[in-house]
C-alpha cells in the first residue's frame, strides 16, 4: 500500500487532458447515477419524516401538506422498544469484535511470523470456513446449540437462545476472514523483528502484544470497523439461534416489527432507518478504514 | 508441527559452502530461540481457534452430509434405521416441487449479479479511477448501500415496491389506473425485484474492490500503452484488464458466493416463498422454522455445499498460488 501511495502522485502530475464536452458528459452521467443510487434512501427518509395521515390523505407520491416531523421516529423508538434492541446488539457486537480481533491476531501472528509445516493448510481451513454459506451448516449447528449444556452465562443452561451462543458463532465464523486479512498484513512485517525480540529474551506472548500488534494498528482499525459492520448487520445467526424476540439484536428484531408496521410504511421507514443509523455512523466516521478493510482482503498487503 | 525454514532450496548460484553453512546455522539458531513455553503458547494460539473452527463449522458441514442420508427429525438419537440411503436426493429431484425452482432462482440471482450488477460496479470503478472532480463524493454515494444491513436494504426497497403504498406504482400512475403490479407478491416479478435490491448493494461492493485493483496497476503500463498509440478502451481491455486477473478472480468468487448466500432479502419479503424460493430458504423452512425434516433439509444443504465448493476451491487455488509466488 505504501508503495502504491508513493506512486500515485506521479499519475496525478500528468492528468489526462480530456476535452471539456467529454468531461461534462462524464460528470453529468455520474451525477445522474448518484441520484439514482441515493433515491431509495432519500425516499425512505421522506416517508419516515411524513405523518401517516398526510400520506393517506394526499397519496404516497405528493408534497407534504402538514409539514414534516420526527413523529414516526419517536413512535418507532418507543413502540418498538428500539433502545432495548440497540443494547442487545451492543451486547453481541462489542465482545464479538474484540474477541475476534484478539484470536485472529494471535492466529495470524503464529502462522505469519513462524514457518510451520502446516501454515497454509491452517489458513485455508479458516478461510474456506468463512466462505461457506451459513445455511450449509445451520441444521447441525442448531442441533448442537439445542443440545450443548452451558452452566455459566446462560439463563436456560443451553447454548441456544443466549447472547454467548450468538457471540460464539460470530467469532468462529468471522475469525476466518480476520485471520486471512491480518496474516496478509503481518507477512509484510519482516520476521527479523520477531527473531531479534526472541534473542532479547522476550516470550511469544509479549512479542505478539508489544511488538506485532502495535505495528498492525492500521489493519486492526480496518478490521474492527469491518467486523463491527458485519456483526451489526447480521440477520441470520440471531434469527435461528435465538428464540426470544426480546433478546434479539436490532437487525434480527426488525423482522418481528414488520408484522406490526406492514401497512404503516411511514413507521416502517422510520424503524428501518433508525436501525441503519449505527452502520451509517460507523461508515461516515471510519470510511477510510472500512474501505481499506475490504480491499486488504482482496489485494495483498 | 515441526519448525522448518522455507529457504531449503537456495538458487544454484548461492550453493556455495558458505551459504549452506549460513542456512544451517540460522536454522539451528532459530530452533533454540523458541523454548518449550513459547512453543506451547504458539500451539495454543493456533490449536484452540482451530478446535472451535472444526467443532462449529467443519463438524456441522460433515454432519450435514451424514444427516442427508437419513430421515431423522432431530429428536432423540440418530439410529441405524434412520438411514435411508439416497432417498432424500431422489425426492429432491423427483417429487419435491420447490427444489428445481429454488435452484433456478439461485442461478438467476447469480446471473443477474454477474452479468448486470458486477459489470456496472466495474464500470463505475473505471470511470472513478480517472481524474474526475468530486470522485470521493461519488465513491461514497455508490458504496453507501454496502454498509447497510441487508434487512434494511430490503425494507428500503419495500417502500419502492409496495403494491399500493410503494413509490413505483404510485409514481407511474399504476395505482390510479388500477393496474397495480404487486412487485413483491407476484411470483413472476418478485425475484427480479429482490435481486435489483441486492444489486443496489452489490454494485458498490464490486466498485470498491475494483477501484483498489485499478489503483494497484503499475501506471507505467498505461503510459507505455499510450506511447504505443493505444486509446483508452484498448488500454483498458488489452493492458489493464489482463494484469488485474487476480482481482477479477476474487470478484467472480465474491459474486458467486453472495448469490449462493442470498437469504435475508428473500426471507424478510415473504420467508422465501411464492417465487422467492432459494436453496438457503428451503433449508431453513424445511428443517428449522416450519418443519423439522432434518434429513431432507440437509440434502438441500449438501446441494448448496457442493455448488459452493466451486467458488471456494477457486479462491483457495488462487490464494495458494499467490502464497507460493
Amino acid at each position: 500500500m505504501a508503495v502504491q501511495a508513493a506512486v500515485r502522485p506521479a499519475v496525478r502530475a500528468v492528468p489526462h487532458r480530456r476535452p471539456a464536452p467529454a468531461r461534462m458528459v462524464l460528470q453529468g452521467f455520474l451525477i445522474a447515477m448518484c441520484a439514482v443510487w441515493l433515491f431509495p434512501l432519500l425516499w425512505a427518509v421522506y416517508e419516515a419524516l411524513r405523518p401517516i395521515g398526510d400520506t393517506t390523505l394526499h397519496g404516497y407520491v405528493s408534497l407534504p401538506h402538514q409539514g414534516l416531523g420526527l413523529g414516526n421516529f419517536s413512535s418507532a423508538w418507543t413502540n418498538a422498544e428500539l433502545p432495548r434492541f440497540y443494547l442487545n446488539t451492543l451486547l453481541v457486537a462489542v465482545p464479538g469484535v474484540l474477541v475476534t480481533l484478539l484470536v485472529a491476531s494471535m492466529l495470524a501472528f503464529a502462522i505469519s511470523q513462524f514457518n510451520w509445516k502446516f501454515n497454509i493448510l491452517v489458513l485455508m481451513i479458516f478461510t474456506a470456513g468463512n466462505l461457506l454459506p451459513p445455511q450449509v451448516i445451520i441444521i447441525p449447528l442448531y442441533w448442537v446449540y439445542l443440545n450443548t449444556p452451558l452452566p455459566v452465562l446462560s439463563d436456560n443452561g443451553l447454548l441456544y437462545d443466549q447472547y454467548v451462543g450468538v457471540i460464539l458463532i460470530h467469532i468462529v465464523f468471522q475469525m476466518g476472514f480476520a485471520t486471512f486479512v491480518l496474516s496478509n498484513y503481518m507477512k509484510t512485517i519482516t520476521k527479523e523483528i520477531t527473531e531479534s525480540a526472541l534473542v532479547d529474551g522476550a516470550n511469544v506472548l509479549r512479542i505478539w502484544w508489544d511488538v506485532i500488534l502495535p505495528l498492525c494498528r492500521p489493519a486492526l482499525a480496518a478490521m474492527a470497523t469491518l467486523l463491527f459492520t458485519f456483526i451489526y448487520n447480521d440477520f441470520f445467526w440471531a434469527l435461528i439461534l435465538m428464540k426470544s424476540g426480546n433478546k434479539r439484536p436490532i437487525v434480527s428484531a426488525l423482522n418481528n416489527l414488520q408484522g406490526e408496521f406492514f401497512i404503516n410504511y411511514n413507521l416502517l421507514a422510520a424503524g428501518a432507518l433508525l436501525a441503519a443509523v449505527p452502520s451509517l455512523l460507523v461508515f461516515i466516521a471510519f470510511q477510510k478504514h472500512f474501505v481499506r478493510g475490504l480491499t486488504l482482503g482482496a489485494t495483498k498487503g | 508441527m515441526a519448525e522448518t525454514t522455507t529457504s531449503s532450496d537456495p538458487a544454484p548460484a548461492e550453493k556455495t559452502a558458505g551459504a549452506a553453512a549460513f542456512v544451517l546455522r540460522r536454522r539451528r539458531r532459530r530452533y533454540s530461540l523458541l523454548n518449550r513455553h513459547d512453543k506451547l503458547i504458539l500451539a495454543l494460539m493456533v490449536g484452540v481457534p482451530l478446535a472451535f473452527d472444526l467443532a462449529l463449522i467443519w463438524g456441522p458441514t460433515l454432519a450435514s452430509v451424514v444427516f442427508s442420508f437419513t430421515n431423522w427429525d432431530g429428536i432423540g438419537a440418530l439410529a441405524a434405521n434412520n438411514f435411508v440411503g439416497l432417498r432424500n436426493y431422489a425426492t429432491l429431484v423427483g417429487s419435491y416441487i420447490f427444489f428445481r425452482p429454488a435452484l433456478v432462482h439461485n442461478l438467476i440471482w447469480l446471473g443477474f449479479l454477474a452479468l448486470v450488477a458486477t459489470p456496472i460496479g466495474m464500470f463505475f470503478a473505471v470511470l472513478l479511477d480517472r481524474e474526475v472532480r468530486g470522485t470521493r463524493i461519488y465513491q461514497s454515494i455508490f458504496y453507501l448501500p454496502v454498509v447497510l444491513p441487508l434487512v434494511v436494504v430490503g425494507f428500503i426497497w419495500e417502500l419502492q415496491y409496495g403494491a399500493t403504498g410503494g413509490f413505483i406504482n404510485n409514481a407511474f400512475g399504476l395505482v390510479k389506473n388500477h393496474h397495480i403490479i404487486d412487485w413483491l407478491g407476484d411470483s413472476s416479478v418478485n425475484l427480479l425485484a429482490a435481486v435489483v435490491a441486492a444489486s443496489w448493494r452489490h454494485v458498490g461492493y464490486v466498485m470498491v474492490l475494483y477501484l483498489a485493483g485499478l489503483k494497484s496497476v503499475d501506471p507505467t503500463l498505461r503510459e507505455a500503452a499510450k506511447v504505443d498509440g493505444a486509446d483508452e478502451r484498448q488500454t483498458f481491455f488489452r493492458v489493464v484488464f489482463p494484469v488485474m486477473a487476480p482481482i477479477n478472480v476474487i470478484i467472480v468468487v465474491i459474486t458467486t458466493i453472495e448469490s449462493l448466500r442470498a437469504f435475508d432479502i428473500a426471507y424478510i419479503i415473504n420467508h422465501g416463498k411464492n417465487g422467492l424460493e432459494l436453496l438457503s430458504t428451503l433449508i431453513v423452512n424445511n428443517s428449522i422454522s416450519e418443519a423439522s425434516l432434518v434429513g431432507f433439509g440437509s440434502a438441500v444443504a449438501v446441494v448448496l455445499l457442493v455448488i459452493s465448493l466451486v467458488p471456494i476451491v477457486t479462491f483457495l487455488v488462487n490464494v495458494n498460488r499467490r502464497e507460493r509466488a
